[in-house]
């Protein structure tokens, strides 16, 4: 309880000390040489995140009462002002023809940009960041206070498989491009806010393009994996009644009993499930990210979320927002992910004895089975000649 | 140890030879947003 406790005030303690305070009140801008419209200090201060008064703007859309009629000398629009075609086509409600093209060439303004700019550059970095790092303090609390999970009694000194070759390739395959990943994508999300000022626009600017190279590229090889591993594996983790009793127990981890197991325990397929079906859902954002305008997805998952739940999501999406929807639910999911895979990659590396061997010689200590995976040793060894113990 | 080493050398191949592959289909993004009348380099 207190170790819970402890937590949630690391988490709470963590996101205050890294979300910034309310942003700033852009200065005052002189616009008398562009008679009222936007001048150049009024795009850095919006790309500053400065809070700008945009009653400049939002306030001068014309009269059409005032248009040159279309009978006058350069009257070409009639009743129409030109702050009425630019409010239509900035809200994408206006018929266009254009000689661009490609699925979007003919949505000419799309105003979800800076919203997207800024949540992307600010919470999506402070609250997934500070998830990384929560979870980091957290387990280093949890070493400290748990310590190391030792073999009881000791190693048994024999081995027995617990994973085949196919088994841990398919396993390294993800593992491998999902660290590859979760690094290149913490570049491209956080670089250029925290690395551009420290190692330069030149030395940045070659880590950012080969990051995105690597990302791009290196993706299939984690959705081959991910479909390696579901189909080895999801045999082995479905859920039974055995898993209650084991999540019951709490894995044994602070009680330091044992509750059996068959192949996998109950926390073991919890992670499965969890890279599975955010491993899809990342794959399909990235497959949208990948090849833009081409997979329009959260306008029909919108509208499938307002018939089930009667929210009121937007179920018309102009290609951008598409594509904006998909960026920010690629890095929610990824951040999910990855927090995740940290516990993971701690419990079976220092938090464990023998909990790497699985993964590393594909053999583990005998011992170190039965106190684990019970029910699988016992199965193993019933079945003579097959992954038998040296 | 060495699976692990085979797999990391396969998701690299795999990086590597995926957009020679998906260039051959036309996979481009370059070229599926642009017309004959865009220069792209």
């Amino acid at each position: 309880m207190n170790l819970k406790l402890f937590a949630a005030i690391a988490v709470a303690l963590t996101t205050l000390t890294i979300n910034p305070g309310w942003a700033d009140e852009a200065p005052a801008v002189d616009r008398s040489s562009t008679g009222g419209a936007q001048t150049l200090e009024d795009i850095l201060a919006r790309q500053e995140q400065l809070k700008m008064d945009e009653r400049f703007r939002s306030e001068n859309l014309g009269n059409a009462a005032n248009a040159t009629p279309i009978t006058a000398p350069l009257g070409t629009l009639g009743g129409l002002s030109n702050a009425d075609i630019y409010r239509a086509i900035r809200y994408d409600k206006i018929a266009l023809t254009t000689q661009a093209r490609g699925p979007a060439a003919d949505v000419l303004i799309q105003d979800g940009g800076m919203p997207w700019y800024k949540l992307r550059q600010g919470p999506m970095i402070n609250y997934g960041g500070g998830a990384l790092l929560a979870m980091l303090a957290l387990l280093l609390v949890f070493y400290l206070v748990r310590g190391k999970i030792r073999i009881e009694g000791g190693p048994a000194g024999t081995t027995i498989e617990r994973f085949k070759a196919i088994e841990r390739f398919g396993h390294w395959l993800l593992a491998g491009s999902f660290i590859a990943l979760g690094i290149t994508g913490l570049i491209t999300l956080m670089g250029r806010k925290l690395l551009l000022p420290l190692l330069g626009p030149e030395v940045f600017a070659a880590l950012a393009a080969g990051s995105k190279w690597i990302h791009n590229n290196i993706a299939w090889a984690f959705m081959l994996g991910l479909v390696l591993t579901f189909c080895l594996w999801v045999v082995h983790n479905i859920p039974g009644k055995l898993d209650w009793q084991w999540l019951k127990a709490g894995g044994g981890i602070f009680s330091r009993s044992h509750p059996s197991a068959k192949k996998f325990n109950a926390g073991q397929k919890i992670v499965f499930w969890t890279v599975m079906l955010l491993g899809f859902s990342v794959s399909l954002s990235g497959l949208s990210l990948l090849f833009p305008f081409e997979l329009h997805m959260f306008a029909k998952t919108f509208a499938l979320i307002n018939s089930l739940l009667g929210t009121d999501l937007p179920t018309v999406l102009t290609p951008h927002e598409e594509m904006q929807y998909a960026n920010l639910w690629h890095s929610i999911v990824a951040f999910v992910l990855m927090v995740a895979i940290i516990a993971h990659i701690y419990i079976g590396t220092v938090g464990m004895e023998g909990a790497y061997d699985a993964m590393g010689s594909g053999r583990v200590d005998l011992e170190w089975a039965r106190q684990h995976h019970d029910l699988w040793v016992a199965e193993v060894e019933a079945k003579p000649g097959k992954g038998g113990s040296t | 140890m060495k699976v692990m080493i085979c797999a990391f050398v396969a998701a690299l191949v795999i990086a590597v030879v995926a957009p020679l592959v998906l260039d051959q289909f036309g996979w481009s993004s370059a070229e599926q947003t642009s017309s004959t009348s865009v220069r792209l380099d």
